[in-house]
């Protein structure tokens, strides 16, 4: 990459997507010399090594060698460097030949010389974008284009036209992960600035700013590594708005959210929200006061803000947020574009209108086409309402309901049969050890107490299920939003310690609500005594055996914010227990918002647990019977899909890469790792 | 961008009597060659199959509701997987996409942007039907 400027640098990035070993050479001493400082390069360059680009700044190109084919560099330091491609991205040459033809003047550097008003020197011809020389600067970005577009059309149509008095060059942009900005006066070359710098080698974070010499203002500055400021101090600048009293405290520490919210409160309504398309503050809360705009959507439309780089989206969404709030408007939950509603609404509109299908639905209540959030939402309301077979409808499901596998990296699927509460027998073992050596499978036990065969082609699976069915293996629902596993210790039948038994009761819990579809997955456990060796309480539901019976435990979670399961009822019997638990499940079912595990769903409860106990147990909305009436129509209609479909020749012909070719993807490729296979490490792919 | 077709009288009119059923004001600038990929009723309805073309994969998307057919590279930029016939087809304001399986970047079917994310530009190609035949436009 030649040229190690703002466009060298994001070009650099798409050669790097592309898994080239990329090297970016500039002539300047520093990366993005007109934006950033010397520190912030090196920065910067750091960086961009840690990502795999390696950086040659201060390096002045003699000559690219090579005959009929490119073979490298030459550097008038004498050193070369060995290259096959190379994109040259270094400045702007203003295509001013016709101009010097006609005689217009043009610059000693190139480019059509012009005034305030983009006139030449003939008055008659103007020029504006990248063929104009103004103040000695050629603007190469699009946004100073247009300004300059709209004074010289309002000076043609005779109407009053501003003057052209240089353009605000502030920039950010974000290269894989790394934040760069520079706004205002990035180097501090206002007549007694002062500048405040920041630097975090270890994080690879570098802040800059420069004030008035009389600290009341903030003059520009420069962001490397965390740019989440550069909104709020670009519109500091550009609206001399007053500097806090320590004016170190803007970079040092780092700003939480809400100072970004509060951030566009205190800017005035004629602040630039939107540079690419010149909109203000007042425009956008206009559009929301007067002209009904509700969402960011919206705003895009009426005043094509976020349209152009969209990095004043968090703005606009803020400045949304707070005009509404300021309105009373209280911003209605709804799937997407396509439904106007939220989910526990469509599941009722589903269930009183008869609605089996998406397309019906779309038809009668949505609007479009669908997506990916809408699609699989409503997928899961079908299934956790009608429990019909899913493969029916397979072009709503997310890719792994869509070939009832889950994906794994290189687009090979794993295979999860049911072990329901972990047990399983010698000779089951040896069937899913040989079902899983005869297909070259990696195999691992999973945290849920089952077996996971990885590196399944989407050809093989039909087959391999076929395998498992005859062994009498049923399909593991580790593709779904469903019911996953009810993990047990061993509980009286063994432990010394164990006082129910806790496996049976694991097993008839799993196979009472296996194939259950929810918005989300559901996790349960069962231990045999208060050791709590099944960890019962890390789960959706989990119950711990007392020397009178059960206790029930609901919405734990493990995953990324753990969360121990609230105890719900204690020392309740048998037949009590599944019926809190059938109750407790439907209600999620029916009420949590997609994608919501319980712990999530009882945390934005209104009333929270007591609540939860007050309808599941204590019948306060009287819908128990009709819960428990919902969820044994559910379990009455349980079918194991990979039977189906490897019983329907039409289900089974969908497993193929090509629909054109029996052959399989070629691009699948596998290495080896302690004597199993693994996909190759995707960052690594060269395809 | 020399040698549009569309300077060229001839080929204007070639073009307006096939049955092109996807957004026509895309250009089919370059295209020379209408491969048969596979029989109409060999797609799932709103969903989409993988096509070989020789060492080419081509993911064909079936728009049933909307009576249209668009097609791209199988291969999704983020992670370089083979992936995007498996994802899910839906629209954007009324711009059709696809939302690739593994980490839901979305990429428009009309002009191969990636409509949420920064991932580059993929590869659309002209889809045309003929015979219940669905053909795909190559350029090479």
């Amino acid at each position: 990459m030649l040229g190690g400027g703002l466009l060298g640098l994001e070009a650099a990035k798409a050669l790097l997507d592309l898994g080239l070993e990329t090297h970016v050479v500039e002539f300047a001493p520093r990366l993005m010399p007109r934006q950033i400082d010397d520190t912030g390069s090196a920065v910067l360059a750091h960086k961009l090594s840690q990502l795999g680009i390696t950086v040659h700044t201060g390096k002045n190109t003699k000559k690219i060698a090579g005959n009929g084919k490119l073979e490298g560099l030459e550097f008038t330091d004498n050193t070369s460097l060995d290259i096959e491609m190379l994109v040259i991205s270094a400045g702007i040459r203003p295509r001013d030949e016709l101009a010097k033809s006609c005689g217009l003047h043009v610059h000693v550097k190139g480019g059509i010389v012009v005034d305030n008003h983009l006139r030449t020197n003939d008055e008659s011809i103007f020029a504006i974008g990248e063929a104009a020389v103004h103040n000695n600067m050629v603007y190469g970005l699009v946004a100073p284009g247009y300004e300059m577009a709209d004074i010289v059309v309002n000076q043609i149509l005779g109407e009053a036209a501003k003057q052209f008095t240089g353009f605000d060059m502030s920039t950010k942009l974000k290269l894989i992960g790394v934040d760069v900005a520079s706004f205002g006066d990035p180097f501090g070359e206002t007549a007694g600035s002062i500048p405040i710098a920041f630097q975090d080698k270890h994080n690879g974070v570098y802040k800059r700013i420069n004030i008035s010499h009389d600290g009341k203002y903030l003059l520009g500055g420069i962001l490397i590594g965390d740019a989440s400021q550069f909104n709020i101090f670009h519109q500091m600048v550009a609206n001399k708005m007053p500097l806090p009293a320590q004016p170190e405290t803007l970079i040092i520490g780092s700003p939480g959210k809400n100072e970004e919210g509060a951030g566009v409160k205190s800017l005035p309504e004629t602040a630039q929200i939107c540079s690419c398309e010149n909109v203000s503050k007042g425009d956008l809360i206009c559009q929301i006061t007067e002209h009904g705009a509700i969402s960011v959507d919206d705003l895009k439309k009426k005043t094509k803000a976020c349209t152009g780089c969209g990095g004043c989206t968090p703005m606009v969404n803020d400045i949304l947020k707070t005009t509404l709030e300021s309105l009373g408007h209280k911003i209605k939950k709804t799937l997407c574009e396509h439904f106007e509603f939220s989910r526990q609404e469509l599941f009722d509109i589903i269930k009183v209108k008869g609605i089996k299908t998406y397309d019906a639905l779309l038809n009668s209540v949505g609007k479009g086409d669908g997506c990916e959030v809408c699609k699989p939402a409503v997928a899961s309301l079908l299934a956790s309402i009608w429990n019909e077979l899913i493969a029916e409808q397979d072009t709503i499901q997310d890719t792994n309901d869509r070939y009832l596998a889950n994906i794994q990296r290189g687009g090979t699927y794993s295979v999860v049969p049911r072990i329901a509460g972990g047990e399983i027998t010698p000779a089951k073992l040896m069937a899913i050890g040989r079902i899983a050596q005869k297909y070259g499978l990696y195999t691992k036990i999973t945290g849920g107490q089952r077996i996971d065969m990885f590196g399944a082609r989407m050809d093989q699976l039909p087959e391999i299920w076929e395998e498992l069915i005859l062994e009498g293996f049923e399909s593991g629902h580790a593709y779904g939003k469903a019911l996953r596993t009810i993990k047990s210790c061993v509980g009286s039948t063994w432990c010394r310690y164990g006082v129910q038994d806790s496996v049976s009761f694991a097993i008839f819990i799993e196979d009472r609500y296996k194939g259950l579809r929810a918005p989300h997955k559901i996790k349960g456990a069962v231990s045999g005594c208060i050791r709590e060796c099944a960890e019962a309480q890390s789960k959706d539901f989990g119950v711990i055996a007392t020397e009178k019976g059960w206790n029930l435990y609901v919405c734990g979670n493990g995953g990324a914010r753990p969360q121990h399961a609230k105890l719900f009822a204690s020392d309740v019997d048998t037949e009590t227990c599944v019926k809190l638990i059938d109750r407790f499940l439907m209600f999620y079912i029916k009420t949590a918002d997609p994608l919501t595990r319980t712990a999530t769903w009882l945390n934005k409860m209104e009333g929270g647990l007591d609540y939860l106990r007050d309808v599941v147990i204590n019948d306060s909305l009287g819908i128990c019977e009709s819960l428990e009436v919902e969820m044994k129509e559910l379990i009455a209609n349980y079918h194991c899909e990979w039977k189906k479909v490897v019983e329907n020749p039409q289900l089974r012909s969908r497993y193929k890469h090509f629909i054109n070719d029996d052959e399989p993807d070629s691009t699948i490729a596998f290495v080896e790792m302690r004597d199993q296979k693994i996909p190759v490490d995707w960052n690594k792919r060269n395809i | 961008m020399d040698h549009l077709p569309t300077n060229n009288p001839n080929s204007l009119k070639q073009l307006s009597e096939m049955d092109l059923l996807n957004d026509l004001s895309q250009p089919y600038h370059g295209v020379k060659t209408w491969f048969r990929a596979a029989r109409v009723q060999d797609f799932p309805e709103n969903g989409g199959a993988c096509v070989r073309y020789k060492d080419l994969q081509i993911a064909v998307f079936n728009f049933t509701r909307r009576n249209e057919w668009y097609a791209c590279q199988n291969l999704c930029p983020h992670k370089m997987q083979m992936v995007l016939s498996r994802g899910m087809i839906g629209s954007h304001q009324g711009e059709p996409k696809i939302a690739c399986p593994f980490h839901k970047k979305t990429f428009s079917l009309k002009t191969g942007e990636c409509l949420n994310a920064e991932e580059c530009t993929i590869m659309v190609y002209p889809v045309r039907i003929e015979d219940g035949y669905v053909h795909i436009g190559l350029t090479g």
